[in-house]
């Protein structure tokens, strides 16, 4: 026992035998004690308290995308249970939300999956212009689609990086955040942001495509598939790159349906659920385009997939430059839409127009809506409780990250700590979203 | 809208189960009671709704004449609950009045087990008890926070941080 204690420059320091400083002290611990569900009768339990060790992974562990906290239960290398523990980035934004005019909202709702923040604006507005009733411009919904499939290969593209980075491929890492980047130029062009946009506003858009803009979608679109092909070389034949990610985190149909997770985890299992096809909004039915569904269910199918959605993307982009109408890029009616900056200055009427609608905002009909859009993580739903006047009186954000994070104790159970990372990555979590 | 088109009409919206039923901007909404709740959410599952997409609270505290169906009594608290049946391609949505006096409501982990992060985040936010969840605690707020933050008697702004160890005011 004498050489267990060690004299420190703080005093004599007891180290406690390591069975002792497992399982249930570290349970008792406040916080971390790993609250799951007991087995169900009949099933036997694997190991006990005593075998087992409790690990905190994160909130500052690098391939946690992020403030994710995962506590895994581990016998050894293999993991038993596991929790995701989230709201370390928790800024009630569900609460701001009410607090904002419908012209505010996207400001607020934009910061919340902050690697596809035109999806966020769009199903607020989408749900927005539900309770309004009012109708788009095509040309404005056009836009709309332009620069959401734009986001979702961007967005595809930093998963693919930060993905990569995780499982080792690092340099996977900078090509992906530098194709990334081209994209953002491009928004940087068009909102005067590279993120946080603000762009699809309640009514329409900000502001219509500046000149040029079809040369630099032309450009990107021929960059990426030699780059897609590049990445394919790099990852999808690699043996060590196979070997991560085959097989690891499997998720059946049946436990997405009961998880209630979608997109891309949701059709590498094999159901082609995708809204842009089944539920079309926009203009997606006019559009040309397949759903890329996976076999296995597993990290491989996912990568899979969104490396062809980019593909399928550039393929929707390419239809949408050939579509795109002439027109208003804002609905024209003067209860929304505040009068063009030119009016201002040899109006009165125009500057109390704009001054009233960007101080009080308009008036939304009472009532209640959920409207639904396919983002790059999942079902971004948008829910909208109105009482009559100009601020939602509840405004929730059903956010694909945070249900999809759910499945990770399925993912991961009975993997190794390893996988556990390829397993998180896959899920890809964006923590704005799943904490809000 | 477009949206509106995509989902096939539905015949006169009439009782469902049981329940009354409506529209909502072209949307089908179910007003369960409370006692009816798990029961219709089972029936529904019967029905092809396999996926419970998305569970969340609304607090009515200023919004008491809000327009219901007739039959329906006006709480303060409501539980809505989005269903989607991938096979039909339709929803859903069931709005469930919880009074303020008996703030529970029965947990639909049984059969949606997706609905156990949501429940703990309208816990967490409105105080809403799921009797027959596993393990109802705070999600997103810190264990230790005094109040649930999304009701609307609950103040923006101005509150003192309750953080563990934070600072003493000098």
């Amino acid at each position: 026992m004498s050489d267990l204690i060690s004299e420190t420059a703080e005093g004599a320091q007891e180290l406690q035998p390591k069975a002792r400083t497992g399982g249930a002290e570290y349970m008792r611990e406040l916080g971390s004690v790993l609250r799951i569900p007991n087995l169900p009768e009949g099933v036997e339990e694997v190991a006990t308290d005593d075998d087992t060790m409790i690990l905190n992974m994160g909130p500052q562990h690098p391939s946690t995308h992020g403030v994710l906290r995962v506590m895994l239960e581990l016998q050894g290398e293999t993991v038993l249970r596991s929790k995701p523990i989230i709201g370390y980035l928790h800024t009630g934004m569900e609460k701001t939300g009410e607090e904002l005019t419908y012209l505010q909202g996207p400001t607020n709702v934009t910061r919340m999956d902050y690697v596809s923040p035109l999806f966020n604006e769009l199903v607020f507005s989408l749900a927005t212009e539900k309770l309004l009733d009012v109708e788009i411009p095509p040309r404005a919904t056009w836009i709309r689609m332009l620069m959401c499939e734009l986001n979702r290969m961007s967005s595809q593209f930093l998963w693919l990086a930060t993905n990569g980075m995780d499982l080792g491929a690092v340099s996977m890492m900078i090509y992906g955040f530098r194709e990334r980047e081209s994209i953002l130029a491009f928004f940087e062009k068009v909102t005067g942001l590279r993120m946080n946009h603000n762009y699809i506003r309640p009514g329409g858009v900000a502001a219509d495509l500046p000149g040029g803009w079809r040369d630099d979608v032309l450009r990107l679109l021929e960059m990426f598939p030699e780059r897609l092909d590049e990445y394919d070389t790099l990852l999808t034949g690699q043996p060590i790159w196979q070997e991560r990610t085959q097989g690891v985190g499997i998720l059946t149909t049946e436990e997405c349906l009961a998880l209630g997770v979608t997109g891309p985890l949701l059709r590498s299992t094999g159901l082609p659920w995708d809204l842009r096809k089944d539920e079309p909004y926009l203009y997606y039915d006019q559009l040309d385009f397949d759903v890329i569904v996976g076999t296995y269910g597993d990290s491989f199918d996912r990568y899979a997939i969104r490396l062809n959605e980019i593909r399928e993307s550039m393929k929707m982009v390419r239809q949408i430059l050939d579509q795109m109408p002439a027109g208003d890029y804002k609905v024209q009616d003067k209860k929304v839409t505040p009068p063009p900056r030119h009016r201002i200055d040899e109006s009165m009427e125009a500057l109390i127009h704009h001054f009233k609608i960007f101080t009080e905002g308009f008036r939304v009909p009472e009532g209640e809506v959920y409207v639904a859009v396919e983002s790059p993580r999942g079902e971004l739903g948008c829910y909208i409780v109105s009482d009559g006047s100009a601020k939602p009186y509840r405004m929730h954000i059903r956010g694909p990250s945070f249900v999809n994070l759910q499945a990770l104790p399925h993912m991961v159970r009975g993997g190794l700590v390893a996988d556990a990372v390829a397993a998180i990555s896959s899920i890809d979590p964006i923590m704005g979203e799943v904490d809000r | 809208m477009d949206e509106a088109d995509a989902v096939p009409p539905e015949e006169e919206p009439a009782l469902i189960h049981g329940a009354v039923s409506g529209l909502s901007c072209g949307q089908l909404v179910v007003y369960p009671d409370r006692d009816l709740y798990v029961d219709m959410v089972g029936f529904l599952y019967d029905d092809g709704y396999r996926m419970c997409v998305d569970l969340t609270g609304v607090d009515y505290l200023f919004d008491l004449d809000r327009p219901l169906p007739a039959g329906v009594t006006p709480e303060r608290f409501e539980v809505v609950v989005n269903l989607l049946s991938t096979e039909t391609r339709q929803r859903i949505r069931l709005r469930v009045q919880s009074p303020e006096e008996d703030l529970t409501l029965p947990s639909i982990f049984l059969l949606h087990p997706g609905t156990e992060a949501m429940e703990r985040e309208t816990y967490d936010m409105f105080g809403i008890v799921f009797t027959g969840h596993p393990d109802l605690s705070r999600i997103l707020m810190p264990d230790d926070w005094e109040g649930h933050p999304l009701r609307k008697d609950f103040g923006v702004g101005r509150i003192p941080v309750q953080f563990k160890g934070a600072p003493p005011a000098r």
